[in-house]
């Protein structure tokens, strides 16, 4: 379903090109999760940015289901994480000024996808019925980031891509989000790839996928 | 009811003249037509006429008029026609006073017609300073720069040789008018009834002049000649609150014959014809009251108006059937009281020319 | 659509958790357009006033023909050249005294006016018989109406009875419109008139020459009335506050925005990577932007109203008192005002929030680590922003130098302020720079070098307060400087005791007969006045009797020996400043005055100040003004009386004569009306004045406030080092209050170059007079302590916060500082 071929991203900083990426291959399949971890540097968030859009590759292709993400232009992107992917970050990301009911429904609504079963089935299986009225201010971490995950998940997404989402969380906790987004994963049936550097959490999913210096090693 | 269509000329034109710079509470205006009459003379019939005194202003009456409108053509047989009316009304009863407190106010009407333009224009101006005034012997009568002055060996009987002026932004007129003939008194010896209730006023006309001269439209002169006819009237009666507008054709038929021809119009649907016929030797004598017709044929769109330009004439006794048709269908005078006034030709039983006044449309 | 509904609704939430921040916002939005649109609206009604006033029958909207002489001349006249194909319609103008005050009469015609002329649309609405059959009507303003009583009530002229009175909307203030016929009647002037009005009726007409000879000239009509060009100036003024005022507004608008748009950086950042596009994400807050422009310029075109409203009674007195022109009191505002209001609002704000626009537009999805050459961005900036001030001076100078026009003198002005707000933060920059050199404690170091860091963010700001400050130092000192000289003027101006004006040249008669017979009386001086007309522009001539208090008082700007000796024979005058500087006239320049008897040779011997008169002025003998002007009226004088008789005579001529307060007045009392109509002169500008600087020190919270936020990070540091909060807020204070007071340092010359400039050159050219410059040091010590309330007011409630603000907000600055 995604499938990431020959995949090649520099940056230029202090007047000299460092290449961050030098021909990633990937593939996740429908239903699969998989991690992808890799020491500090070693272009994983990068990889997953250029997965969801949020910035372009120099060359090689990425291709969701029929789309290939590399050709098409920012509204064409932005309609792509919109529709087909849910992202989550290490910094929740939440909009400070919604309550987690708007937050919740805030992608599924513009992306004109909103299903009530199933958002009262996340409501649920998140276990956030009793902080709807909240703000994220007023919410712990692992709060915060099962509001991102159920936000993410709300449009029934293709793919969910996860950056470091459980960075900012403890241990317990982090567990504990994880499982929640596995199960919630599973029950959708979408993809999942998730950058992590704790070989603990990559191990509890489907593959593991090591980026070592730009190359998957 | 097209209010403003019902006043001018021998509408008693002058009786709304003194709306002339409004209009918009003509109604109020023509309601004091029925009113204003007090003080002023009355017309009665067996008036005694004398010329040249006739002539000039009657200023105890209310309303009075010099109107003349003159059938031409030029060296190549194109038709023309021109119009040039003085109007005067007393504002107030009791004789004209000295300088701006004289009451009496002047409207003068010019115009040219040919078969392709029509071109008019208007003025106003208030006696006793000498803006526009009428004076008998030796004849003269002006508004501004306009004008009608008896010439050289002016004849009263015969109210001619005259002169006649009158220019405007896109058009002027200049005319000679000469007549071998007396002046010719309309109605019953000069007194001229115009409803079954009393309204009536004097009337005397001039059919018989040869006309020639230059006009000018649009700075292009054409030489003209032709014939001219001159209507003067006078009275304090208003129109008949009923009497909604009219219809009047002055004829030039063949062999010298003149025939002076109007039809009151009335709310009800009611008409009235009234009329003179004229012989070449100058007699007038009234129309009957019955038995003849005039009716419409064909109407023209002006200003989302409908007007009967063409119309079909009918006066059995004297053995007259014809049918009128206008030189210039759109002869409208957009003036502060719009009217069409108009050459026409006429065939039938007689062939001629003359001139159409509609009001009231 | 709905999906631009959602994401408006978002960035919308932003507002319902920061209302302080909308409020400001708002505030800046609905103060920007309240004082632009209200500043509009008084110009707007002004201008529909002097519409009013120029379309009266035959204002100088309209091309007539007058006497070469300027004097009345026979209506045979109109009638010949009627007669010869011109459409001209007769008017005679004239004053009449009703209770003791001037009106002035125009008599028309109304069956030749044209109908371009207009504004008689009563006269021919069936009413043309009332109006012109006598007693005729006399048609005035609603306002003139209530002056003289009630419709259909005939008031009472020199004994005769003027017609009846009749209200028409359309006419201007203070004009009595009869028939000419009846006109010539009250002014006793049978035949005569004053000038033919010229219809656009095109017919073909003979040369003016051939009818009339060299008797009439033909006036041009001009697009723009005489009270417009006269008060173009005070209109200019007006808008330049306007202005001013609008742009102060929007510093509030920017430094609210601005914030915001820092705020919510990150909830753009997750909308953009939650699938909203580049694109519509920047039209969405371009429609947030409009909409709230939308609500706040309609809020604000309310309190512009109310601003308008609350500020005509004092603009109408201005304009009447300088120059005669007469503003109805009822604010009347066409549909245009609202929309325009509207929009200048949304224009504002789209300008003000450019620049974070532009940011946003170009905002990338992920943030990226910032380089830190802010610093050497700072100066580079600040080089070039003094750059461009120089150039601006530059300008200034040689606008001074080769200007010779009232926009010239504006254009002056702004580029002085313009430079000095670019070149503030230069100035404030080498203060602050002096400071920190001279500064041994570190934390005296870290002082100076903070505030210096801390420019940037507040410039905008400061520059608002210098030139809110500068303009109030300008004006503060113009107008004082105006009311000491007024009043000195004043003083030798005013010099009789006793002023009479009488209802009629009889009852003058009369009452000088018994006055002879007063010992208390030490003298009688008779005055007058007539209008004529010099170079095209109407001007009065004064009548001054020979006579010592003229002599010693009347105050006399420049002269040659013997001034007052020379008057007596009649061939010499007096002009006064506006008239010279207008005419450009000098002492022992000739001229000829236009009088009913032919011209009048006359040479300058002085100029005097004649302060607050809009028409120009020659002063003469007045035996010889009588002598010229036959027709002057007679009805006024002076009085010196012995001070403590003055009471008492004054009672005296009441009881006798009938006269009331209108009629009689002594010296004090008309030095007191004049020094009250003066003041309201000003009052316009000093309360503009006062809500400029009160939008001044908005900006000035608002931009601390956005501060105070961004600051938190930098001083959490010194917290923890061991300086308490209390040190902490007392050094913030300390610093707004040390970068306010230079500025308003800077602010005082600037102010005083400004007023400078008010007096030398714009007033000069507005008024034609011109003011000797004073410096008033109180006044600006207390504007210093104005300034310095308002930065303390400004920095005191973030200062407050900080001072309050809890050890564990200030510990949270270094958990999310990354």
């Amino acid at each position: 379903m995604l499938r990431v071929t020959g995949l090649t991203k520099s940056y230029r900083s202090a007047g000299e090109d460092i290449a961050v990426l030098r021909g990633v291959d990937l593939a996740v399949a429908t239903g699969e999760s998989v991690a992808l971890s890799g020491e500090s540097g070693s272009g994983k968030s990068t990889l997953l940015h250029l997965i969801a859009g949020l910035d372009a590759a120099d060359s090689g292709e990425i291709a969701l289901a029929d789309t290939v993400v590399s050709h098409l232009n920012d509204a064409g992107r932005a309609e792509l994480r919109r529709d087909r992917l849910g992202l989550v970050f290490q910094q929740f990301n939440l909009i400070p000024s919604l309550t987690v009911a708007d937050n919740l429904v805030f992608q599924s609504r513009i992306a004109g996808r909103h299903d009530a079963a199933w958002h009262d089935e996340l409501v649920e299986r998140l276990g956030l019925k009793s902080l709807l009225r909240r703000y994220p201010e007023q919410l712990s971490g692992g709060q915060q980031q099962r509001v991102a995950i159920g936000r993410a998940l709300a449009p029934k997404p293709l793919l969910l891509l996860a950056d470091e989402p459980t960075g900012n969380l403890d241990e317990d906790t982090a567990d504990e989000v994880l499982a929640l987004a596995r199960d919630l994963v599973t029950r959708t049936g979408c993809g999942f790839l998730m950058v992590t550097h704790s070989a603990r959490l990559a191990a509890t999913l489907d593959r593991q996928v090591t980026l070592h210096a730009g190359i998957v090693a | 009811m097209s209010a403003s269509g019902t006043i001018t000329r021998r509408a008693f034109a002058g009786g709304a003249l003194g709306l002339a710079l409004g209009g918009k509470t003509f109604a109020q205006g023509f309601a004091g037509l029925g009113e204003t009459a007090e003080g002023f003379a009355a017309v009665t019939p067996g008036k005694p006429f004398t010329f040249p005194a006739d002539h000039g202003p009657h200023p105890e009456f209310r309303i009075e008029w010099w109107y003349v409108t003159a059938n031409l053509s030029d060296t190549s047989g194109a038709a023309y026609g021109a119009q040039w009316t003085l109007f005067r009304q007393a504002m107030k009863a009791g004789g004209p006073a000295e300088g701006w407190a004289n009451q009496q106010l002047w409207m003068g009407h010019a115009a040219v017609t040919s078969a392709g333009t029509h071109r008019f224009s208007e003025t106003f101006a208030r006696g006793g300073v000498g803006q526009a005034a009428v004076e008998a012997t030796p004849l003269r009568a002006w508004i501004d720069a306009w004008e009608l002055r008896g010439r050289d060996a002016f004849d009263a009987q015969h109210v001619a040789p005259l002169e006649l002026k009158a220019s405007a932004a896109d058009f002027s007129t200049a005319l000679r008018l000469e007549a071998d003939r007396a002046l010719v008194l309309q109605g019953d010896h000069g007194y001229s009834r115009k409803s079954d209730r009393g309204q009536a006023s004097y009337y005397y006309s001039q059919p018989f002049y040869k006309a020639s001269g230059r006009i000018v439209i649009d700075d292009r002169p054409v030489d003209v000649t032709g014939v001219a006819w001159m209507d003067r009237e006078w009275s304090s009666q208003p129109l008949a609150a009923d009497q909604t507008g009219w219809d009047w054709f002055s004829l030039h038929l063949p062999g010298e014959e003149k025939l002076m021809l109007y039809r009151l119009r009335q709310k009800d649907g009611r008409e009235n014809l009234f009329g003179n016929w004229i012989t070449p030797d100058g007699r007038s004598a009234e129309i009957a009251a019955s038995g003849n017709s005039i009716a419409p044929v064909t109407t023209t769109e002006i200003d989302g108006r409908k007007l009967p330009t063409s119309w079909r004439v009918s006066l059995p006794a004297r053995g007259l059937a014809i049918e009128t048709t206008p030189l210039n269908p759109k002869a409208w005078m957009g003036t502060s009281f719009p009217y069409w006034e108009g050459p026409i030709r006429f065939a039938g039983s007689h062939a001629g020319i003359g001139y159409l006044e509609m009001t009231g449309y | 659509m709905r999906r631009a509904l959602w994401i408006l609704a978002v960035l919308l939430s932003h507002w319902r958790r920061h209302p302080m921040q909308l409020a400001t916002l708002l505030i800046g939005l609905i103060s920007a357009t309240a004082l632009w649109s209200g500043v509009q609206a008084l110009n707007q009604q002004a201008r529909i006033a002097y519409d009013r006033a120029a379309a009266t029958f035959g204002g100088s909207r309209t091309a007539m023909l007058v006497a070469r002489d300027g004097a009345t001349f026979p209506q045979t006249l109109f009638v010949d050249l009627r007669r010869a194909g011109w459409p001209v319609s007769p008017m005679l103008e004239g004053r009449v005294q009703i209770d003791g005050r001037s009106f002035r009469l125009l008599g028309v015609e109304p069956v030749t006016l044209p109908s371009e002329v207009g504004n008689a649309p009563a006269v021919g609405r069936g009413s043309l018989q009332s109006f012109i059959t006598p007693p005729g009507e006399m048609l005035v303003a609603p306002e003139t109406l209530r002056d003289l009583g009630k419709e259909g009530e005939r008031p009472e002229a020199n004994g005769t009875s003027l017609p009846p009175l009749r209200v028409q909307a359309e006419l201007a203030p203070g004009a009595l419109i009869v028939d000419i016929g009846i006109a010539q009647d009250i002014l006793k002037m049978p035949g005569q008139v004053s000038r033919l009005l010229v219809g656009k009726a095109k017919a073909p007409h003979a040369a003016l020459e051939s009818v009339a000879g060299d008797k009439l000239r033909l006036v041009e009509p001009s697009a723009e009335s005489d009270l417009e060009r006269l008060t173009d100036s005070f209109h200019l003024n007006l808008t330049a506050f306007g202005l001013l005022s609008f742009f102060v507004g929007l510093f509030i608008v920017n430094s609210a925005i601005g914030l915001a748009f820092e705020q919510r950086l990150p909830m753009l950042r997750t909308l953009r990577a939650c699938g909203v596009s580049a694109r519509m994400l920047n039209t969405v807050l371009v429609i947030e932007l409009v909409s709230l422009a939308l609500v706040a310029g309609l809020v604000g075109l309310v309190c512009g109203y109310f601003i308008a409203a609350a500020l005509l009674p004092d603009v109408a007195a201005s304009l009447r008192g300088l120059y005669g022109a007469q503003i109805p009191g009822q604010l009347s505002l066409k549909p245009v005002w609202w929309f325009a209001g509207v929009a200048i609002s949304i224009l504002g704000a789209l300008a003000a929030a450019a620049a974070s626009l532009a940011k946003a537009i170009r905002m990338p999805v992920l943030a990226t680590a910032q380089p830190q050459a802010w610093q050497q961005a700072q100066r580079r900036w600040l080089l070039l922003q003094s750059a461009a001030a120089l150039a601006v001076f530059a300008v200034a100078a040689g606008l001074i130098w080769f200007g010779d026009s009232l926009i010239a003198g504006f254009a002056v002005l702004a580029a002085l302020m313009l430079g000095a707000a670019l070149i503030l933060p230069m100035v404030l920059q080498v203060a602050l720079a002096f400071g920190q050199r001279s500064a041994r404690a570190p934390v005296g170091i870290w002082f100076w070098a903070d505030s210096r860091q801390q420019l940037s963010g507040l410039s905008l700001a400061l520059m608002a307060l210098l030139l809110a400050l500068a303009v109030n130092v300008g004006v503060g000192t113009m107008v004082e400087s105006f009311n000491r000289t007024f009043l000195v003027w004043l003083d030798g101006r005013l010099a009789a005791d006793v002023y009479v004006s009488a209802a009629s040249d009889q009852q003058a008669k009369e009452i000088k007969a018994w006055l002879r017979d007063q010992p208390e009386v030490q003298a009688i001086l008779p005055g007058g006045r007539a209008d004529t007309q010099l170079g095209g522009a109407p001007i009065e001539v004064l009548g001054l009797p020979d006579h010592a208090t003229y002599r010693d008082n009347w105050p006399l700007l420049e002269n040659v020996a013997n001034a007052w000796v020379r008057l007596r024979p009649g061939d010499t005058c007096l002009v006064s400043e506006q008239l010279s500087r207008r005419m450009k006239l000098a002492i022992g320049d000739h001229i000829e005055v236009p009088a009913p008897g032919g011209n009048w040779p006359l040479e300058i011997v002085g100029i005097y100040a004649d302060y607050g008169n809009p028409k120009g002025q020659i002063a003469v003998n007045f035996a010889a003004l009588t002598r010229r002007f036959p027709q002057t009226p007679m009805t006024r004088m002076g009085l010196r009386v012995a001070p403590d008789k003055i009471a008492p005579l004054i009672t005296a001529l009441q009881e006798k004569f009938g006269l009331d307060d209108r009629n009689i007045a002594d010296q004090a009392r008309m030095k007191t009306e004049s020094k009250r109509v003066f003041n309201r002169t000003f009052s316009v500008t000093a309360a503009l004045n006062a809500f400029t600087l009160g939008v001044a020190g908005i900006a000035l919270l608002t931009s601390l406030l956005t501060l105070a936020n961004s600051r938190l990070p930098q001083l959490a540091p010194l917290w923890a080092i061991g300086l308490t909060r209390r040190r902490l807020a007392a050094l913030e204070l300390l610093k707004t209050m040390a970068v306010a007071l230079i500025t308003a340092l800077f602010a005082l010359p600037l102010g005083l170059l400004v007023a400078w400039c008010l007096l030398a050159i714009v007033n000069v050219k507005a008024f034609g007079w011109r003011l000797p410059f004073h410096v008033f040091p109180l006044q600006l010590i207390e504007l210093l302590a104005v300034a310095l309330a308002a930065a303390f007011c400004a920095a005191a409630l973030p200062v407050a916060r900080l001072a309050r603000m809890q050890p564990a907000s200030l510990i949270r600055i270094f958990v999310n500082e990354r």
